[in-house]
C-alpha cells in the first residue's frame, strides 16, 4: 500500500461572487476528508435592527442587504407587509411590480453568466480579459445587462437601491410614453437573449448529475416571481406562511451564515434549476422550444448547466417584460392606502438566486416586533458542500490549480450572494 | 507584462461589512467599462476577477465599514499598499445602515440573530475607515453615483480635484424642476440638510429625501428638526428618519441622541 498522502486546497477569497467567502478542502488518499465553505463576511444584524421600525421602511432597510438583488428584499418586505395588514394590490399594480422584478433578473443573471461565470467555462481570468478575445459576446452582455438595468431604473428611480417601491403600491407610476426607448430595446434584448441561450449551448458541461431535492414557488398561472405556494420534488406542497414549520436554520461553526434546512429531509436546493425543474410549463412555448434547442429536458440536475438555465430564464423574463409593458395602462393611483394593526405577515418571492423569505410581526401602530429573513444563498450552503463532495473524486488527478478552479468553478454554478447570506448567520472559522 | 508595455495605474477594489452595490457600480459602468480597463490596470477587484497583481496600488476604492477587529487590521495594511485611498458609499464614510448597532447593546443584536453567539466577534460599533485610516476622498451615497465614481478615480489619475458638489440635495431639487414634497404636500424630506449627488431622485417620485448620501457642508439640522415638530413629526418619528442610512454621521448622530434625550 502506498504512504498515506494528504493534500490542502485552500482558496482564501473566492473572486467572482457577491461578498467574501473562503474554501477549505482536505484531501486524503484522493478521498475527500474535509470541506468547508467558509463564509466570513462580517454580519449586519438587520433582523436585530428591523425592530422598532416601522412597517413602511421595510422596504428601503432590507434593499441594503443586498446590492445585486435589492428589488428581492423590497418584494419579499412589501409582500409580507401587504400580507400582515390585509391588502391586496390590483393586477395593474402587481404587473409593475412583476415588472421590476423581470429588471433585476436580467440585470443579475446577465451580470452572471457574462462577466462570472462564463470567463470559467471559456478559461479567462475576468470578462475583461475575455472581452478581448471576445469583444462582440462582452458587449452584447453589457448592453442586455444595462437594458435589465434601464427597466429597475424607469420604474425604481435608479438601478441599485431603488427608491419607488413602497408597502401597498409605488410613490409613482410611470407613463404610457416613459416606455417607449425601453421597449425598442427590450426588442433587440429578445434576439440578445436568444443568443445567449445558444452561446451557453455551446459550452462543455462537465457530466454531473446530482439527486437534489428542489424547492421553488409555483403558481398556478405563471413562472414564479412573487407568488405561489411551496413546493418541492418531493412532496413538499405548502403555503408561504408554513414555511418556518417546514424549514430551520442551523448555525454551523464555519460559517458567519445559517444553513437552512428542511426539517424532515434535510439539505435542498433553490434557484433557476429549481425554478425551471418545477415550472417548465409555465414558459411560453417560445421560450419552451428554445430550452429544448438548446439541449436542455424539462428538469435539470446538472449544477454546472445553471448558466443555460440562467440564460432561459434571461429570454422568459424579457418576453414579460415586454408583455407587460405592451399591455400597460397608468393605474388609476399609484399606492393603496393601509392601516396599521397588530398583526404578522409572511412573504416569499423568488429572487435570481432562489427563494428569499421574509416574515414580520407589527404592533398596533406598525412597527416591527419581530422580524426573520431567510435568503438564498443560506438555503443553498448545504448543496455547495455536497456538489464539492462528489465532484472532487472526479477531478482529483488534475494538478492542485485546476482543482482549485473547478471547485470554484462549481461554488459559481450557485451564483452565491454571500453578502446576503452572512447578514443572518454568522459562520466563523473553527480554529478546533 | 511585456518590458515595452507603458505600465498602467493599477486600481484595486477592497471590500469591508456592506452589500456590495457600490462596487458593482463599476460593473454598472456598462458603456464605459471597456474604456476603463483600457486605461487603468484593474489590478485587484475580487467580485470581477481571480486574477490579482501585487501592490502598491495608484487607486485604492473602499467598500464597506469597520466593524471587526480583523478588518480594523486590515484597513492599516490596504492604507499602506495605496496611494490613494477613496471610500466608496455610506458604509465607508459614515459607518452605514449596520451603524444602527451602535445605539444599542451589541450583545442584544448578536442574541437576536444568532442561537449560538458565542461565536460572533463583532466589534460594538460599526464605523467609517476615515475613523481609522487617512482617506483622500469620501464618495457619497447608498449607493454612489456611477458617474461620479468615474469622475473622482478621473480626477485622481489626472491630479486635478474632484467636481464633485457638496451642496445639498434642495439644489438639485431645483434643477430638476421638482415641486417641493415639503411646502406642497407636508411630506417630512431631509433635502435640506443631505449632500447632493442623487440628483434629487425622492422628491421627483413623490416621496421625502431619506439621505443616502449623508449630511451636506454645514446642514442646519435643527431648524429642519423645528420645522419637522411644526408639522407635527413625533419624536420618535424624528429620531427614526435620522437613525437611518447615514444614523452614525456626526450631525444626524448628534441631532437623533439630542432628541432622545430631550
Amino acid at each position: 500500500m502506498s504512504k498515506s498522502k494528504t493534500k490542502i486546497i485552500n482558496v482564501d477569497y473566492l473572486a467572482r461572487v457577491e461578498g467574501e467567502g473562503s474554501l477549505y478542502l482536505k484531501i486524503k488518499n484522493d478521498k475527500v476528508e474535509d470541506i468547508k465553505f467558509k463564509i466570513f463576511e462580517p454580519p449586519r444584524f438587520f433582523e436585530a435592527f428591523l425592530r422598532e421600525r416601522h412597517y413602511s421602511e421595510a422596504p428601503d432597510i432590507t434593499a441594503r442587504i443586498c446590492g445585486i438583488c435589492p428589488i428581492a428584499y423590497q418584494m419579499g418586505a412589501v409582500h409580507a407587509m401587504e400580507n400582515a395588514l390585509g391588502v391586496s394590490l390590483d393586477d395593474d399594480l402587481r404587473d409593475l411590480r412583476r415588472l421590476i422584478y423581470c429588471g433585476e433578473w436580467i440585470e443579475s443573471h446577465v451580470l452572471h453568466v457574462y462577466m462570472l461565470h462564463a470567463p470559467d467555462f471559456l478559461g479567462y481570468q475576468d470578462a475583461i480579459q475575455m472581452a478581448k478575445d471576445h469583444p462582440d459576446v462582452v458587449n452584447d452582455g453589457l448592453r442586455l445587462k444595462k437594458i435589465g438595468n434601464e427597466i429597475v431604473t424607469l420604474l425604481g428611480g435608479r438601478e441599485i437601491h431603488p427608491i419607488n417601491v413602497k408597502v401597498g403600491g409605488f410613490y409613482k407610476l410611470p407613463s404610457k410614453s416613459d416606455f417607449h426607448s425601453l421597449l425598442e430595446n427590450l426588442r433587440w434584448a429578445r434576439t440578445a437573449a436568444h443568443n445567449m441561450i445558444k452561446l451557453t449551448a455551446s459550452l462543455e458541461f462537465p457530466k454531473f448529475e446530482q439527486d437534489y431535492e428542489f424547492v421553488a414557488l409555483r403558481h398556478p398561472d405563471e413562472y414564479p416571481f412573487n407568488e405561489g405556494r411551496l413546493v418541492s420534488n418531493r412532496g413538499l406542497d405548502i403555503d408561504v406562511t408554513d414555511f418556518e414549520k417546514h424549514f430551520e436554520e442551523e448555525q454551523v461553526e464555519h460559517s458567519t451564515s445559517l444553513h437552512c434546512k428542511l426539517k424532515e429531509r434535510g439539505k435542498y436546493k433553490v434557484g433557476p434549476l429549481a425554478r425551471y425543474s418545477l415550472n417548465f410549463d409555465k414558459f411560453s412555448p417560445e421560450v419552451q422550444k428554445a430550452a429544448k434547442d438548446a439541449g436542455l429536458k424539462e428538469e435539470c440536475y446538472n449544477p454546472f448547466k445553471s448558466i443555460l438555465v440562467r440564460s432561459v430564464e434571461t429570454l422568459h423574463a424579457v418576453n414579460e417584460a415586454i408583455r407587460i409593458i405592451e399591455n400597460y395602462k397608468e393605474p388609476k393611483k399609484p399606492g393603496i392606502e393601509i392601516n396599521p394593526k397588530e398583526s404578522v405577515g409572511y412573504g416569499c418571492t423568488e429572487a435570481p438566486r432562489g427563494i428569499c423569505y421574509h416574515r414580520y410581526n407589527l404592533d398596533s401602530n406598525g412597527l416591527i416586533t419581530d422580524a426573520n429573513i431567510v435568503p438564498p444563498t443560506s438555503q443553498n450552503q448545504g448543496s455547495i458542500e455536497s456538489d464539492l463532495r462528489e465532484l472532487i473524486p472526479l477531478i482529483i488527478n488534475l494538478p492542485d490549480d485546476e482543482i482549485t478552479w473547478k471547485c470554484e468553478q462549481a461554488i459559481r454554478n450557485y451564483d452565491p450572494c454571500i453578502s446576503c447570506s452572512c447578514h443572518f448567520l454568522k459562520v466563523t472559522i473553527d480554529r478546533g | 507584462m511585456p518590458l515595452n508595455t507603458p505600465s498602467k495605474p493599477k486600481l484595486a477594489v477592497w471590500k469591508f461589512a456592506s452589500c456590495d452595490g457600490c462596487q458593482l457600480s463599476l460593473l454598472d459602468c456598462e458603456d464605459a467599462l471597456l474604456a476603463i480597463a483600457d486605461n487603468i490596470q484593474i489590478a485587484s477587484f475580487p467580485e470581477a476577477s481571480r486574477a490579482v497583481l501585487r501592490g502598491p496600488y495608484e487607486i485604492s476604492l473602499v467598500e464597506g465599514s469597520i466593524t471587526s477587529e480583523h478588518d480594523a487590521e486590515r484597513i492599516h495594511k490596504i492604507r499602506r499598499l495605496s496611494k490613494t485611498l477613496i471610500t466608496i458609499g455610506a458604509c465607508a464614510t459614515s459607518g452605514g445602515i449596520q451603524a444602527l448597532k451602535n445605539f444599542k447593546d451589541v450583545n442584544d443584536f448578536v442574541n437576536i440573530v444568532y442561537a449560538k453567539p458565542e461565536y460572533i466577534s463583532s466589534l460594538k460599533n460599526s464605523t467609517p475607515i476615515a475613523d481609522h485610516v487617512k482617506v483622500d476622498f469620501e464618495l457619497r451615497g447608498c449607493p454612489i453615483n456611477k458617474d461620479a465614481l468615474v469622475e473622482v478615480c478621473n480626477a485622481y489619475l489626472n491630479r486635478r480635484k474632484p467636481n464633485i458638489p457638496t451642496y445639498s440635495v434642495c439644489m438639485e431639487c431645483k434643477r430638476r424642476g421638482n415641486i417641493c414634497v415639503m411646502t406642497s404636500k407636508g411630506i417630512p424630506c431631509l433635502g435640506p440638510v443631505t449632500h447632493a449627488g442623487c440628483d434629487a431622485i425622492c422628491p421627483a417620485y413623490n416621496r421625502g429625501c431619506y439621505s443616502c448620501f449623508g449630511p451636506s457642508e454645514d446642514p442646519n439640522v435643527k431648524a429642519l428638526s423645528n420645522q419637522f415638530e411644526k408639522m407635527g413629526m413625533s419624536k420618535d418619528e424624528l429620531i427614526r428618519l435620522y437613525r437611518g442610512i447615514n444614523a452614525n454621521a456626526e450631525e444626524f448622530k448628534n441631532e437623533s441622541i439630542f432628541h432622545e434625550q430631550k
